[in-house]
């Protein structure tokens, strides 16, 4: 493996791009992003539970479905959500500026 | 008595909150009578499956063909997923919790799915743009090879055998209750047939088992929420104010006053004791969504499709199928309150459920599919268990063969013909292995062994994939010394937690207090390879540091990326 490419290789190339440099940012940024929206969420929809079982146990417009039902769902269908935010984009927008960046680069 | 074994019961499935698969198989088990439309429809799927192990096998010419299967679609794969992760003792433990408690059975569903969007936007694609075979490819792609895949190879063939020996005692117990066989016979069928699976199919045999497993699993659930459904005129307000209604005229016939009652039937919309201690909680929590981006055979399947695009999208469908699953749980618990409760035929006295603790989904399907669909259930149901251990074993013998053999001890110069051999061995070895710790550990409490393999998953290999991958500084030492020490901690902090100081060795007062160690041990496994590669002044460091570039592109572009269907 070498440590660092050598000069007008197709990898020097696309180091050199300004236009990899943005995308790796976006991309890592976007990530990261939600990654924490995910943690932040989970770690709330836990504490909630442990420290406020009775608010979580309120029946939602006067039916017998609670709160605790309807943010769980919710839990799950944002869990399916967040990842289709994320492959919608990744393979849309990133996919096609990388397809575009490694066709300049060849 | 009933109450005191339902307790520890209770006690049994908040242990193992993080456990994927048998753990919340839980209380006395009771043989059934022998379930012969159950037994002829297993053996129809087994059937099916050898099928297309055999055609697999004529196919499994390479060292590639057999860890990868030659490349299947992101949708596939994802089903696959599915199929590896919705485990048996999910569909089974997850809907008895509700039909007991209610509520408490979703929030254990919900720590299962979180992991999912973690691997997808932290791992997954850089996973499939370095990697070959296994995580290690990736964990030491621009690393020293000997110490960091010898790491991997020892945490991967850790959490495997945890997690094996959950699901072969597991089996044992599910082919008692469904099947009415013997435990030694359950053990030695799955062991067999994960052989043959592994032995002769490969990858490509796995991979299907897993899907078929899955779509059965699935239209399986799906008809009996319909079933459900129907009988509440397709009205959830109705089905959980039934349920209600139920749990509060149960309450009322055990000898609660009228308001007493009314709060207990109320109290299955709510959580109840599941959730006691929030530092417990949340480090279960942590255990669940890191582990599983740390768990080798789930990650090797990301080696199975051809590139990062479609790695996202086998993460995708398997997050949609896997929350699916755990929908279709949450409304069959809360069906099978409305069916069977004042059913004689399925709940004794004192509502306990007619088989044992878990049975509350194979009853609600007796009584909505008849016998035919009972043994359909059971057969699924067990059919899980093989598609869980087979991806499990073909995990560790990819450990051993690609790993040890050929990377370290070989130096990356194996024949392929002896590699190939080498992991076949590897298979045996542990499908013996296998047997034999499924009837040692036949009497304990698995529900640990699952909860310490996904926290061993999440202290170990997580930290090490994760800075190995986005952190330039991260060096050889760091990756190989700091991974264990994650994995010590986790092992460490379970062994003075009450699972084991209190409940194993009987000490009064455990002195790490959480059930989990998810909560310290991954930081401290974070901490450890920042701070060992940190202070790493060896010239391999420098060496370690300068390769980033090269990785990073690689990673991010999967320019130059292993065909994963290249032949």
């Amino acid at each position: 493996m070498q440590t660092s490419p050598p000069a007008d290789t197709i990898e020097a190339r696309i180091l050199a791009d300004p236009r990899y440099a943005a995308l790796v940012r976006d991309r890592q940024r976007f990530s990261w992003l939600l990654t924490a929206i995910t943690v932040i969420v989970y770690s709330a929809f836990i504490s909630l539970i442990a420290f406020d079982k009775p608010l979580m146990a309120q029946p939602i417009g006067g039916g017998t479905i609670s709160l605790a039902v309807v943010l769980g769902a919710a839990m799950l269908v944002g869990t399916i959500a967040i990842c289709a935010v994320y492959v919608v984009r990744a393979n849309g927008e990133f996919d096609s500026r990388l397809a575009e960046i490694l066709d300049k680069a060849k | 008595m009933m109450r005191s074994m339902w307790r520890c019961a209770a006690l049994l499935v908040l242990l193992g909150w993080a456990s994927g698969a048998t753990a919340a198989i839980t209380g006395a088990i009771q043989r059934q009578p022998t379930n012969w439309t159950a037994i002829l429809m297993f053996g129809g799927f087994v059937g099916i499956t050898l099928w297309i192990t055999g055609a697999a096998a004529r196919r499994t010419r390479t060292v590639s063909d057999f860890y990868t299967g030659g490349g299947i679609t992101g949708f596939q794969n994802g089903l696959a997923m599915a199929g590896d992760y919705c485990s048996a003792a999910s569909f089974l433990g997850i809907t008895s919790q509700i039909f007991n408690d209610g509520y408490d059975g979703l929030i254990y569903a919900i720590g299962f799915l979180v992991g999912w969007p973690i691997v997808l936007f932290l791992v997954a694609e850089k996973l499939r743009n370095l990697g070959r075979f296994t995580f290690a490819d990736v964990a030491s792609y621009r690393f020293l090879q000997g110490p960091v895949r010898s790491f991997a190879a020892v945490s991967t063939l850790l959490v495997v055998t945890f997690y094996l020996i959950a699901q072969m005692v597991g089996a044992g117990q599910l082919i008692q209750l469904l099947f009415g066989l013997p435990y030694l016979y359950a053990i030695t069928v799955v062991g067999g047939l994960m052989m043959v699976y592994v032995l002769f199919g490969g990858m490509r045999a796995t991979s299907w088992v897993q899907i078929i497993k899955a779509v059965m699993l699935l239209s399986g659930a799906t008809f009996l929420v319909l079933g459900v459904m129907a009988q509440v005129g397709f009205s959830f307000e109705t089905l959980f104010a039934r349920a209600v209604a139920v749990k509060t005229k149960l309450a009322l016939e055990s000898g609660l006053s009228p308001g007493d009652a009314a709060t207990k039937g109320r109290a299955i919309m709510g959580p109840g004791g599941f959730i006691k201690d929030p530092i417990s909680a949340l480090s279960f929590g942590f255990a669940l969504m890191l582990g599983t981006a740390g768990l080798p055979h789930i990650l090797m399947r990301f080696f199975t499709v051809p590139n990062a695009r479609e790695a996202r999208k086998s993460i995708m469908w398997a997050t949609v199928w896997i929350g699916y699953f755990y929908a279709l749980t949450f409304v069959l618990g809360f069906g099978a309150i409305v069916m069977i409760s004042f059913n004689p035929d399925y709940v004794g006295v004192g509502g306990a459920l007619r088989g044992g603790n878990n049975m509350a989904v194979m009853h609600l399907a007796h009584a909505i599919g008849g016998n035919l669909f009972l043994g359909f259930i059971s057969a699924v149901a067990f059919a899980t268990i093989l598609a869980v251990v087979a991806g499990l074993t073909l995990s560790a013998a990819s450990a051993i063969s690609h790993d040890v053999y050929a990377s370290v001890m070989r130096k990356g110069n194996a024949d392929p013909v002896k590699e190939l051999r080498v992991s076949r061995i590897t298979t045996i070895l542990l499908g013996i292995a296998a047997i034999i710790l499924g009837v040692v550990f036949e009497k304990q409490n698995v529900a640990f062994m699952v909860s310490l393999a996904f926290a061993l998953a999440a202290s170990g290999n997580f930290p090490v994939l994760v800075m190995s991958l986005l952190w330039k500084g991260c060096t050889t030492n760091g990756a190989a010394w700091g991974g264990a020490i994650g994995l010590l901690a986790a092992f460490g902090l379970t062994v003075l937690s009450p699972v084991i100081w209190v409940a194993v060795f009987g000490f009064d007062q455990a002195i790490f207090p959480y059930s989990s160690p998810a909560l310290f041990s991954v930081p401290a496994g974070f901490l450890a390879i920042w701070l060992i590669s940190l202070l790493d002044r060896s010239p391999r460091a420098a060496l370690d540091k300068a390769g980033y570039p090269d990785q990073r592109l690689r990673s991010e572009t999967g320019f130059g990326v292993h065909e994963a269907a290249a032949h």
